[in-house]
Parts: C-alpha cells; sequence; structure tokens
C-alpha cells in the first residue's frame, strides 16, 4: 500500500471519527434500519479502519445478517443496508472537499462493497446449512425398521427413493438383523410412489445383501400400478417373495418361522353383536 | 503364515476366522477343511466370519469354492455372522454365494444344519 492511500484512509478515518452522529443519522436514514443496529458495527468499522483489521467487523456483521435473515428479510436488503454507508460517507466527503478524502473514499467504497457481498456470503451460507440439516433429518426420518414379531422386522419405505436412502435403508436394515437376529425382513414399498429400474435393482441388492447375511427378505405393499410397471419393465425378482400388503407378508414371515395362527370361532363377536 | 485352526463338534466342523485373510492362508484354509473333512468323515461345516470386516473378490470365491469342495464330500456348508457391511460389499461385487447356505449366528447356523438334516432323512 502506497503512502498516499495510507494518507487518504487516514482522511476517512478522520472523518469518521468526527462526524459520527451525523453519519449514523444519514446511514439510518438511507438504509432504514434501527439506529441500535447499525452503532455497533458503525463503531466496530470505525477502529478497524484505524487497525486494519476487520474480523470484528466481519462478526458483527455474520450476526447482523443472520438476524435479519431470521426474521425472512431478503439478502439483497440486507447488503443494500451495507451499501447505504457508502452514500452517508460520500456526503461527508463531499462536504469536506479535499482530495485526500476523495481518493479515501475509493478505497473506502471499495471496502464497502467487500463487505456487503460478506453479508450475501453468510446468508447463503446460512441457508445451505439449513438446507443440509434438513435433508438429514429427512434421512433419519423416513427410514424406520420396526419389529413386527419376535424375529420378524419390517422397513415402511415413504417417499421417492435413490441411491443414497436406499443405502441408508439397506444398511439399518441389515444392523437391525443382527442387533435383533431376526431370521425375517419385509420391505413395505406401500408409499414409494413409483419403481423404475434404479429402484428396483437396490430393493434386489437389498435382498441378496440379507440372504448373505442369512435372513429371508420380502417385499410388500405392491400397488397395482407398480405390478404392471415391473412387469412391462421386464425387471425379475425371481425367487424373492412379493405380497400385494403388509399383512400377507407379515402372515407368510410368521408361517415361516413356524408360528400358527389360528382364528377363534367367531362365536365371542356375534355375543358382542347381541349386546349393542 | 497364520493357519486358521478347524475344530470339531459332533458332525460338525467349525472355522472361526479371526485374521485378516491372506490369500496364501486361504489357500491354506481350502486344503486343511478338505483334508479335514475327509479325516473326520464331517456332515457339516460352519465358516464364522463375525471378525471379518473386509472382503474382496477372491475371498468371495473362496468361499463358494470351500462349499463346493465339501458338496463333493458330501458336507452341508453354512457360513454365519455375516456383518452388514460385507454383505452389501459382497453385493455390490456381484457375489452371490450361490450354493452356500447362511445363517445370523454360530446358534443358528447349527439350527439350519439340523433342519437339513432332517428333512433329508425324511
Amino acid at each position: 500500500m502506497t503512502i498516499s492511500t495510507t494518507a487518504a484512509q487516514r482522511r476517512i478515518e478522520d472523518l469518521l471519527g468526527s462526524h459520527e452522529a451525523q453519519t449514523l443519522k444519514r446511514w439510518q436514514e438511507i438504509s432504514e434500519t434501527p439506529a441500535d443496529e447499525l452503532r455497533e458495527l458503525f463503531l466496530a468499522l470505525r477502529a478497524a479502519v484505524g487497525e486494519g483489521d476487520f474480523s470484528d467487523v466481519r462478526g458483527l456483521l455474520a450476526d447482523f445478517s443472520r438476524s435479519r435473515a431470521r426474521l425472512g428479510l431478503p439478502p439483497a436488503q440486507t447488503s443494500r443496508a451495507v451499501f447505504g454507508l457508502k452514500e452517508a460517507v460520500y456526503e461527508l466527503v463531499e462536504a469536506d472537499g479535499d482530495p485526500e478524502a476523495l481518493r479515501g473514499y475509493i478505497w473506502f467504497s471499495k471496502l464497502v462493497d467487500d463487505l456487503g457481498l460478506f453479508t450475501f456470503e453468510t446468508y447463503s451460507a446460512a441457508r445451505e446449512k439449513i438446507i443440509r440439516d434438513q435433508a438429514e433429518q429427512l434421512l433419519e426420518l423416513s427410514t424406520p425398521v420396526v419389529k413386527l414379531w419376535e424375529g420378524i422386522v419390517a422397513v415402511p419405505l415413504i417417499g421417492t427413493l435413490d441411491s443414497a436412502r436406499t443405502q441408508v435403508v439397506m444398511e439399518k436394515l441389515l444392523q437391525m438383523l443382527v442387533e435383533t437376529g431376526s431370521e425375517h425382513a419385509v420391505i413395505d414399498i406401500t408409499g414409494v410412489p413409483a419403481v423404475d429400474t434404479e429402484v428396483a435393482q437396490h430393493l434386489l441388492k437389498t435382498v441378496a445383501a440379507a440372504r448373505l447375511m442369512g435372513a429371508e427378505c420380502s417385499i410388500s405393499g405392491i400397488s397395482p400400478q407398480i405390478a404392471h410397471t415391473i412387469v412391462t419393465l421386464g425387471i425379475e425378482f425371481g425367487d424373492i417373495v412379493t405380497k400385494a400388503t403388509l399383512a400377507d407378508a407379515l402372515s407368510h414371515a410368521l408361517q415361516r418361522s413356524g408360528v400358527e395362527l389360528r382364528r377363534e370361532s367367531s362365536a365371542r363377536i356375534a355375543v358382542k353383536a347381541e349386546r349393542a | 503364515m497364520d493357519r486358521v485352526p478347524i475344530l470339531k463338534l459332533g458332525d460338525i466342523l467349525i472355522v472361526t476366522i479371526q485374521i485378516d485373510l491372506e490369500d496364501q492362508s486361504v489357500l491354506a484354509l481350502q486344503e486343511d477343511l478338505a483334508d479335514t473333512v475327509v479325516a473326520t468323515g464331517a456332515r457339516g461345516l460352519i465358516i464364522d466370519i463375525t471378525a471379518v470386516e473386509i472382503v474382496d473378490s477372491f475371498i468371495g470365491r473362496m468361499l463358494s469354492t470351500i462349499a463346493s469342495v465339501a458338496r463333493m464330500l458330501d458336507a452341508q456348508t453354512v457360513v454365519v455372522g455375516m456383518r452388514p457391511a460385507v454383505a452389501i460389499t459382497l453385493v455390490e461385487l456381484g457375489l452371490s454365494l450361490g450354493g452356500v447356505r447362511t445363517a445370523l449366528n454360530l446358534e443358528k447356523g447349527v439350527a439350519l444344519l439340523d433342519h437339513v438334516w432332517d428333512r433329508a432323512r425324511r
């Protein structure tokens, strides 16, 4: 940095110091932002211009940007509020009329541009974090493994299946098989709107992996349309057991594990009906 | 080179793999197993891979080969205790271990062999 720039910087610093209240007031008017929010920023910025260390200002700006984002204000408005300072300072420089101050203003303008863009970056980083967290939560929420019976677990799948989700489902199901020592698993796809070759491939892989571990895996909840799609696509499910409903799959698994289901005679229900 | 011990329990031979398998020890295990099946007249073979965390296509094929050899010698092979990650790897590798029976753990493996023999007797 040349000496003249340093001198110009000092001129701006002096101007900011001597006209503090006035600049702050103009900035508020231009950016239409409450005074207390700007005062802290302004003081930090003034100190930073003197010291040349902007980490404090950036920290404050990040908070400022985040709190405004939380209020639902668009990021452009936040940046514009920051850019408003340029106008306020320009009025100062114009009134001062010193060429040194004008040179300093160029430097100051660049600085404020950087800070304005920084608020934008903070805003998008905060949004991206929210999106990432939500995607993670969705992944966790959407893949519960439930125990239906001693030795029988089920995964009710809801929503569209993609590779990442299927991977999570696969790992969770297999992990549950080990933890509970279950020999039967049911994958219920009632909540899956569409099955394409990729999804079918994932399902087949899951069943194959379960078999390798010594568990039997059936697929239930196949709607008429999905059955039609699978046949039309020519996907071969081979000897994998497929059932229309979860109830069918459960009764199949119970049968395979040697549990006998017997319906009591309907006498009891009839008695109840008579009383009513 | 580490050799994998082979335990005999009644009609069943039990092999628990607890070391990182190298190609040489895999080949040695295949030979040892065939010899032991013949020597003891065992009718069942349980390979416990609970402790195995990493598999490759070579080990996948080894399991199939051992099962085929054992079947030639009239012994049923059951692979037990496969970890989820290992199962996923084998599926991704396209190995379905055809002809190998699987069970979740040693106990269920023994039960499976009993079941198979029961059916064969009838």
